[in-house]
């Protein structure tokens, strides 16, 4: 995907590079209204946002752990990564997309609900999918699935298939590989 | 060492431990305990505005012409929403302000109580940081924060939010020191590779221009003294966004006058064919760049900024330096004398040549009159009259603002002020009331137009009750002159809305509010007129009656590069109409 180069409303032969997925990690003070800033800029600067989690991660120290999907070219990317580090409360930003081989993850919850099959047929699936069945009755199942979101992904799209009804996903959790902290 | 408190006392130990000598407030039933404790002190004073926004600008004004952080108090509610428009300015122009702001009591916050409004939630777009207070224990130590964040790295405007049972309130107080912000840690001091980068470059340039802006004047006067230094050693030319104006000598032979959308000729050319381009504590902002995929194609860019994300934000540039401006510039000085480069002498004597041929073009000429007061005659005729005096300068928006950059030269840094980010008519009275309280002997005079004068005109009763003689000077011309002059570039000249009708006699007007008034509408009675407003001891309401129709000019229209300048002396009515095309005319 290319997108025109957003950083001027002079418009010209636009400046065109390809538009590329970033993972940040965002390491604030866990304040009120932290999350709100970190939307905030994101709406009005007119950045994307792809997923979004966050949760205290050191209760003790305060902090919490935001990571943001998103998607732009790579001097919005850096942009991003500049507005979020002046933001008062940010400690750190890290790009763990380039920063090189992070794991990702994110949890599903998917309900699927048929009878004969269908129903064996799914259940068979979530095996190979190693997800787990966590509810169910005689006509549904709500399955519980974690890994890459592209295996989340392709796990939603076969039960279209075969009887989904909702899905709710976590959002992504991100930590870079290797000894080290942030 | 902590000691007990209200929070309103808290407030106000505060205020003083951060050696702040006013407040421009006003109260409301939020702030009722604050402004008791006001009552019951002497150290701090309080300076009664008319409007809130009116607090936000004079704090501005106080800010810009000292250095200081300014400080404004308003109540909850509609007190708070009153203060959004002077945040935002401060927040574009980099300005340090600290705001208090009432708070319904805590346990009603959420209830769509009286006079309720979620301060934080709206003013979290248009400050630095803002905080909600809801223990006073921790009041304190947000306000030392509060004022420590305003006024370093990238200042800007903050807002403290405090509920009234926090003010009423007891609980601990901790002084200044020892406070430091867990996250909040600017870079100020430069890595040493990219000073010497950047010395190296400077010294290998042919075609060189240092192009600055209100970073420098942030920095303090520290940062001026040594951009002096530098430019002068280099021998190189020099240019200053609107906000930058008085880093560098107005009056010296280096400057080439503004830069940007009304800026000189030779400064827009020299910007656009330099080979290297020195941005200091300036951000490229669209008013600068005009057309960005033509802007200065051939150059090698230096970009000094305290805001890494500054740097890359709307032009690439080759060697980013990350510090306070004072602190950079330090190292380059002194990287430039340990390496004592030696310039290309004979190619900078040809850049000199090539300029004084732009300069040649006399891009600020105007058509003089006998008969009318031109407004640019006007502002000349104000600055030789004024020059040598302690004067400091605002402005409103408009028209009269441009001309006022372009034909008032200003010798020193904090001596002009005026809203160059945001735009904001009904900044420049208030702010002068902020410079003349911070300056009570100089002569401060707000360059103003018809139709924004209007938009804060109540801050004439504050001028008055405060014995500040500030002057206001109309450059009269009955219209919104600035749109008047887009719809005729841009709209056929169908001139919608843009006449101001029904304009007050503004003698009269100043006259009511215990002004003294003044009106001049023929040049030849112009400099006895001025002399008259300066030697009179009070405030005074200069109605200037200027050419109604002229238009500022060097301008370079919407969409267009900096070498694609309208002269005013060289366009006739007609090409003005055509000058900007169908791409350039949705842009503002
Ligand atoms: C608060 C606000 N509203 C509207 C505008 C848009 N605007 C910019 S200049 C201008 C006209 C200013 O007229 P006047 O004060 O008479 O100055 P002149 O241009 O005639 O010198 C207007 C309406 C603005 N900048 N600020």
């Amino acid at each position: 995907m290319t997108t025109p180069n957003a950083q001027t409303h002079y418009s010209g032969p636009a400046v065109r590079q390809d538009a590329v997925s970033r993972t940040l990690s965002v390491l604030v003070d866990n304040e009120p209204g932290v999350l709100a800033r970190v939307i905030g800029l994101f709406t009005a600067r007119g950045y994307n946002i792809d997923s979004l989690t966050v949760t205290e991660t050191e209760h003790e120290k305060h902090l919490s752990r935001i990571t943001i999907v998103t998607r732009g070219t790579p001097s919005v990317i850096q942009q991003i990564k500049h507005q979020l580090e002046r933001m008062v409360p940010v400690h750190r930003v890290h790009d763990l997309t380039v920063e090189g081989k992070a794991v990702e993850r994110e949890l599903a919850l998917v309900k699927v609900a048929g009878k004969g099959d269908k129903r064996i047929e799914a259940l068979r699936l979530a095996e190979i999918f190693r997800a787990q069945v966590i509810d169910t009755s005689i006509e549904h199942f709500v399955f519980e699935i974690t890994g890459k979101p592209s295996k989340i992904e392709t796990f939603i799209n076969i039960m279209t298939e075969l009887g989904l009804v909702e899905v709710s996903r976590s959002g992504i959790a991100a930590i870079g590989r290797g000894p080290q902290g942030m | 060492m902590a000691r007990q408190m209200t929070g309103a006392e808290i407030v106000l130990k505060a205020l003083a431990d951060q050696g702040v000598e006013y407040i421009f407030g006003y109260p409301g039933g939020a702030v009722l305990p604050i402004y008791d404790e006001i009552f019951q002190q002497e150290k701090i004073k309080h300076i009664l505005v008319r409007q809130e926004g009116g607090a936000l600008h004079a704090a501005e004004g106080y800010a810009r012409s000292t250095g200081k952080v300014g400080v404004a108090l308003v109540t909850s509610g509609p007190g708070a929403t009153n203060a959004v428009t002077g945040l935002t300015d401060a927040l574009l122009d980099s300005i340090p302000v600290v705001c208090l702001t009432g708070q319904v009591p805590t346990h009603l916050i959420g209830n769509d109580a009286f006079q309720e409004c979620d301060t934080v939630g709206i003013t979290r777009p248009c400050t630095k940081h803002n905080w909600l207070v809801k223990n006073v224990n921790d009041l304190a130590r947000t306000l030392h924060e509060a004022f420590q964040i305003a006024r370093s790295g990238r200042p800007g405007p903050v807002v403290v939010d405090i509920p009234k049972d926090v003010q009423f309130g007891t609980g601990n107080y901790v002084g200044p020191s020892n406070i430091v912000h867990k996250t909040y840690k600017p870079k100020v001091k430069p890595d040493q590779g990219p000073v010497r980068q950047a010395v190296e470059l400077i010294a290998s340039a042919k075609k060189p221009i240092f192009y600055t802006g209100g970073g420098v004047i942030n920095s303090g006067p520290k940062a001026s003294q040594l951009l002096r230094e530098l430019v002068r050693l280099t021998g190189y030319p020099i240019t200053s966004t609107l906000m930058g104006l008085g880093a560098y000598p107005g009056s010296d032979k280096q400057w080439l006058g503004m830069l940007g959308m009304h800026g000189t000729y030779e400064a827009n050319m020299a910007m656009h064919d330099c080979d290297v381009m020195v941005a200091v504590g300036a951000r490229f902002d669209d008013r600068i760049t005009g057309r960005l995929d033509a802007f200065s194609p051939g150059s090698k860019k230096i970009h000094i900024d305290i805001d890494p994300s500054s740097i890359n934000k709307n032009v690439q540039v080759d060697i980013p330096v990350v510090g306070d401006v004072a602190y950079v510039l330090e190292d380059m000085l002194r990287t430039w004398k340990s390496l004592a480069p030696q310039v290309d002498k004979a190619a900078l004597k040809s850049w000199w040549k090539e300029i004084d041929g732009w300069r040649a073009k006399r891009s600020l000429a105007y058509k003089a009159s006998k008969d009318v007061i031109m407004p640019q005659y006007a502002c000349q005729r104000l600055y030789e009259l004024t020059k040598d005096r302690d004067t400091y300068i605002t402005t409103e928006v408009g028209q009269h603002q441009m001309w006022a950059a372009q034909f008032y030269h200003f010798d020193e840094p904090n001596r002009w002020m005026t809203s160059g980010g945001l735009g904001t008519m009904g900044y420049g009275l208030p702010a002068a009331i902020g410079a003349q309280l911070a300056h009570p002997k100089s002569l401060v005079i707000d360059i103003a137009g018809d139709a924004s004068i209007l938009m804060n005109i109540q801050e004439c009763s504050t001028a008055v009750q405060f014995n500040l003689p500030v002057k206001v000077f109309i450059l009269n011309n009955e219209y919104m002159g600035m749109v008047r002059q887009w719809q005729q570039l841009l709209h056929g000249n169908r001139l919608s809305h843009s006449y101001t009708e029904s304009l007050p006699d503004f003698v009269k007007l100043a006259e009511a509010y215990g002004w003294k008034g003044m009106r001049c509408d023929h040049p030849s009675d112009l400099d006895d007129a001025i002399r008259e407003m300066i030697a009179f001891k009070g405030p005074v309401l200069f109605d200037c009656r200027v050419a109604k129709l002229a238009n500022c000019f060097p301008m370079i229209p919407s969409g267009k590069a900096h070498n694609e300048m309208l002269l005013g002396e060289e366009v006739s009515d007609e090409e003005v109409g055509r000058a900007i095309g169908k791409e350039g005319k949705v842009l503002v």
